[in-house]
């Protein structure tokens, strides 16, 4: 899972990256930050929260935020099914559970094949995505987890 | 670490032991106990303080125990008399030395001004003899400066202990061995040498004489002459003897009663020695000064019989546990090591108790104090405990959710796995309890701080105070423990600042001119009780009245009984000193002391008698991991309130609901009526609230002392939980106050009851107008 040392020599940092559905889009985000893969299962809503906060669950006895990733990127609100999955991410020192469709591959790839994100409008994808790259033909968005949180004051105002 | 800083570290951890030892013997010494014993303890402590300081070169530190201990000395040969001054002296000086024990170890001074007068006192006290600075007090007692040396040739940051309580011991033998009698008290000679048959029947005699050392002040001599070369050891042969030299009030029949079950295994010799000096032991004739010089080589001994052993022992492994000093178990397969590592580890801070416990007196010599030490202690890192308690949270919710999984698997009850099952839910909670143990520690960390307080604050208000504290080994969680000083310290401060009168007052008023407040703490329930208790003028129920009118707290011709009026001084914003003092009026009161109890899940009362005094009373939860919950359903999901805030539950009847202005429901309850928080909405789980007369109102009370009713749909019982944070992957949510797991695996969040029912006023004209409704 580290990063391929022998093919540092090209131009930028190789690194692998773990791509997922939501919709018909496709995102990825760093291997690196994945914690695992798990089923969906039913949550506890959290009272006074965001539409895109589903509530938490129980991971092995930790409280886990579970957000669903569609609604936070301003897609639509996913109603999760048992063929959902819950990335669990780490994210600054928090653990947390990204509700997805689908997990569809493991990519392997170089900072250098990364596009910046066309200047769009939209708040959304300017805070989340950090840029963009096709594979097979197809497009697939760079995502950066940071903010995926609602935050503590700023953004319940 | 650097294994000096850590010896370092153990040395400060020492010094917080022997100075808590130092207090108590000073506090009784205040109180009119001459008793050589006493003195001796402070004695030793202060000089133990001073040695170890010596080896790390504080200097201040050094120089003000030394005056200390000189003076410790002149009480202790009778040079000086004790009187209530000197005693007065001696406590002040304690705070001093206590500030330069801080002020090393966390860097810094003590301030001269503090420091130099009492330090002047003292010096007139013992007429400034022998106190060149120069001069600390005869290095050659530190006994300390060697070991450091040898600590560093081998790495082993644990050895110093042992050294610091030799020292003592070789500068005062004497009084340890021969202590002063108690009245009527006999001394006995006693000759214990087991038969291996006592050790076959799994009779210890370490155990026999700690028994023994309950009754009265022991020295215990180990007669090892008989252990052969290793080569020839039968490692199921007893071949240890002990004389014991014992000074008891009890007979000669309590005596024997101590070997009750192993006399038959053993050749016990018991006769009485006369006259009150102690005379040595028949195996060696010693004069008093000999056998001073034996007990000081004890540890000589260790080592010339380790040397024996490991000299002639082709490998460790195989040489059977000498114990010579540790006496018990000697035949069991430890190996030298271990031998050498417990002769050497710091069982010192096992043993402080100087006073009161006999066996104390013969901690002096390493060996036999480790004989009968009453438990052996270690420490730990904090955080690893932790780890430990997490680890176990997670085991039980773990177990219970598996045994619920099979239950619904719909295996028969008798089958094998639910009886396992079974059996692994009682071994989860054993080491649930185990563990929770492990955190739980005496109040008396808390406590100790409080004498210099209660000093502080008297001389300050010129108030004579006595502190008598009751149950200072109460054990609670060392979470709980953090938290309480605070409460206490301002409790105290209130009871001698307010409570008490001055002592013309308490003349006047016909009580000694010398306050006593009482701190005391005890289980009851599942819970830590604490109370504090003075007795002052106890509250003026008038001028409470008149104040808490004045600010608005309530109105001018309502009704109140006694006990509600005393429990406005725990209103926000409410302090009766009439000048706002330096002491108690610090812009806080005792609603601070409330919020900060029932942050910990407690309550806190009080009962007062005018003129006799007033009592606080504190309850709190014995640990803040777990809390004792009502599982409700509010709105389809399962939520926990906390115990500690329910007052009563009740099925609201739909003629008791009324709704103010429209929209804000209140409900009748008796002759109140108090707010009905429909619990869904109020979290937003719905708009709606449930009609009236339907579900099931929880009456709660919060910090502020306001009522309301939370309404939910059902009850479903009453669970202890285990408090898991939502804050450390998420953040805090307005009147969640935490998460829990049930048993079925789920996460249930538990109520801030006091969010709930003030957010609930706060934000009466905010968005949510659509919950008036529904009836």
């Amino acid at each position: 899972m580290s990063m391929i040392d022998t093919l540092s020599h090209t131009a930028g940092a190789r690194r692998e990256l773990i791509a997922f559905r939501i919709g018909d889009q496709e995102f990825c985000v760093d291997i690196m930050q994945v914690r695992e893969i798990r089923g969906w299962t039913a949550c506890t809503p959290l009272p006074r929260t965001p539409s895109y906060m589903k509530g938490v669950i129980n991971l092995r006895g930790a409280v886990l935020p579970i957000v669903d990733l569609g609604a936070r990127l301003g897609l639509a609100t996913t109603e999760p099914t048992a063929r959902h999955v819950i990335m669990v991410v780490s994210v600054g020192g928090r653990t947390l559970g990204l509700l997805v469709e689908a997990v569809s591959d493991i990519i392997n790839m170089s900072d250098d094949m990364v596009q910046p994100t066309p200047d769009v409008a939209c708040d959304q994808v300017k805070t989340f995505v950090k840029g963009l790259f096709a594979i097979d033909g197809r497009m697939v968005s760079l995502i950066s987890l940071d903010r995926v949180l609602p935050e503590t004051e700023a953004e319940a105002a | 670490m650097d294994p000096f800083e850590s010896i370092k570290q153990t040395f400060f951890q020492e010094c917080d032991e022997l100075l808590t030892d130092a207090e108590q013997g000073l506090l009784a010494m205040e109180a009119g106990d001459a008793d050589g014993e006493t003195i001796n303890a402070v004695f030793r402590a202060v000089h133990s303080v001073k040695g170890g300081a010596g080896a790390f070169g504080l200097e201040d530190l050094i120089r003000f125990a030394h005056v200390f201990e000189t003076v410790m000395d002149d009480l202790r040969s009778g040079k000086m008399e004790l009187t209530d001054e000197v005693a007065k002296t001696l406590l002040r000086a304690f705070d001093v030395l206590a500030d330069h024990v801080a002020a090393a170890r966390d860097g810094g001074a003590v301030d001269e001004g503090r420091s130099a007068p009492i330090l002047s006192e003292m010096k007139a006290l013992i007429g400034g003899e022998g106190l060149d600075d120069d001069d600390l007090g005869g290095d050659e007692d530190f006994g300390f400066v060697p070991m450091t040396v040898a600590i560093e040739g081998d790495d082993a940051p644990a050895f110093d202990p042992p050294a610091m309580d030799e020292a003592p011991a070789a500068f005062e033998p004497m009084a340890d061995l021969a202590p002063e009698p108690a009245s009527g008290a006999r001394a006995w000679r006693i000759g214990f040498a087991p038969k291996s048959e006592m050790y076959a029947k799994a009779n210890e005699s370490g155990l026999v004489l700690r028994e023994l050392a309950r009754l009265g002040e022991m020295d215990v001599k180990l007669d090892a002459d008989a252990l052969p070369p290793l080569d020839q050891l039968s490692a199921e042969t007893a071949y240890l003897h002990w004389t014991v030299l014992l000074t008891t009030e009890a007979d000669e029949a309590t005596i024997r009663e101590v070997f009750e079950f192993v006399e038959d295994d053993c050749v016990l010799t018991i006769e009485p020695v006369d006259g009150q000096a102690a005379p040595p032991p028949p195996s060696s004739d010693l004069s008093d000064d000999a056998l001073a010089a034996a007990s000081a080589d004890a540890p000589l001994d260790i080592a010339a019989l380790l040397a024996r052993v490991s000299g002639e022992a082709p490998t460790a492994e195989t040489a059977p546990e000498p114990e010579p000093v540790a006496a018990s178990e000697p035949a069991a397969d430890l190996d030298v090591a271990a031998l050498i590592a417990k002769a050497q580890a710091p069982i010192a801070p096992a043993a402080p108790a100087p006073k009161a416990e006999p066996i104390a007196k013969v901690a002096p010599s390493a060996g036999s104090s480790q004989a009968i030490t009453p438990t052996a202690t270690i420490r730990v890192d904090l955080d690893r405990v932790d780890r430990l308690i997490n680890a176990v949270g997670e085991l039980v919710i773990q177990q219970a959710m598996l045994s619920q999984q099979v239950m619904e698997s719909g295996l028969a009850r008798s089958s094998n796995v639910a009886l396992g099952l079974e059996d692994l839910e009682l071994l989860t909670r054993e080491i649930q309890d185990s563990v929770m143990a492990i955190r739980a520690q005496p109040v008396k960390s808390v406590f100790q701080r409080m004498p210099r307080l209660a000093r502080e604050v008297a001389d300050m208000t010129g108030k004579r105070v006595k502190l008598v504290m009751e149950g200072e080994g109460t054990e609670v969680d060392k979470t709980v423990i953090e938290r309480l000083t605070d409460p206490i310290t301002h409790m105290l401060r209130n009871a001698i600042d307010h409570g008490l009168e001055d002592p013309e007052g308490r003349i006047a008023a016909g009580k000694p001119a010398e306050g006593v407040v009482r701190l005391r703490a005890l289980h009851r329930g599942g819970r830590i009780v604490i109370e504090l208790q003075d007795d002052g003028r106890g509250i003026n129920r008038p001028r409470v009245r008149g104040i808490a009118v004045e600010r608005g707290l309530i109105a001018e011709d309502a009704v109140l009984s006694d006990e509600e009026i005393d429990n406005l001084i725990f209103q926000p914003g409410f302090s009766t000193a009439e000048t706002i003092s330096d002491i108690s009026g610090r812009g806080v009161g005792m609603d601070v002391v409330r919020r900060s109890i029932q942050g910990l899940g407690g309550r806190i009362t009080i009962s007062s008698e005018p003129g006799k005094g007033s009592k606080f009373t504190m309850s709190l939860p014995l640990t803040l991991a777990v809390l004792d919950g009502m599982v409700v359903t509010a709105a389809e999901q399962t939520l926990v309130a906390p115990l500690s805030a329910i007052i009563e539950s009740l099925t609201p009847r739909a003629e008791d609901v009324h709704f103010v202005g429209g929209k804000d429901a209140v409900i009748r309850i008796r002759e109140t009526f108090v707010p009905l928080i429909d619990v869904g909405v109020a979290l937003g789980f719905r708009e709606t609230a449930l009609p009236p007369g339907q579900g099931v109102a929880v009456l709660v009370e919060s910090e502020g002392g306001g009522k309301a009713a939370l309404l939910v749909e059902a009850i479903q019982g009453q669970r202890q939980v285990v408090i898991k944070s939502l804050e450390a992957n998420y953040q805090q949510i307005d009147g969640i106050a935490a998460a829990t797991i049930l048993g079925d695996g789920r996460v249930a969040l538990i109520l801030d009851v006091d969010a709930l029912v003030t957010t609930q006023h706060r934000r009466k004209p905010a968005p949510r107008a659509e919950k008036r409704m529904a009836g």
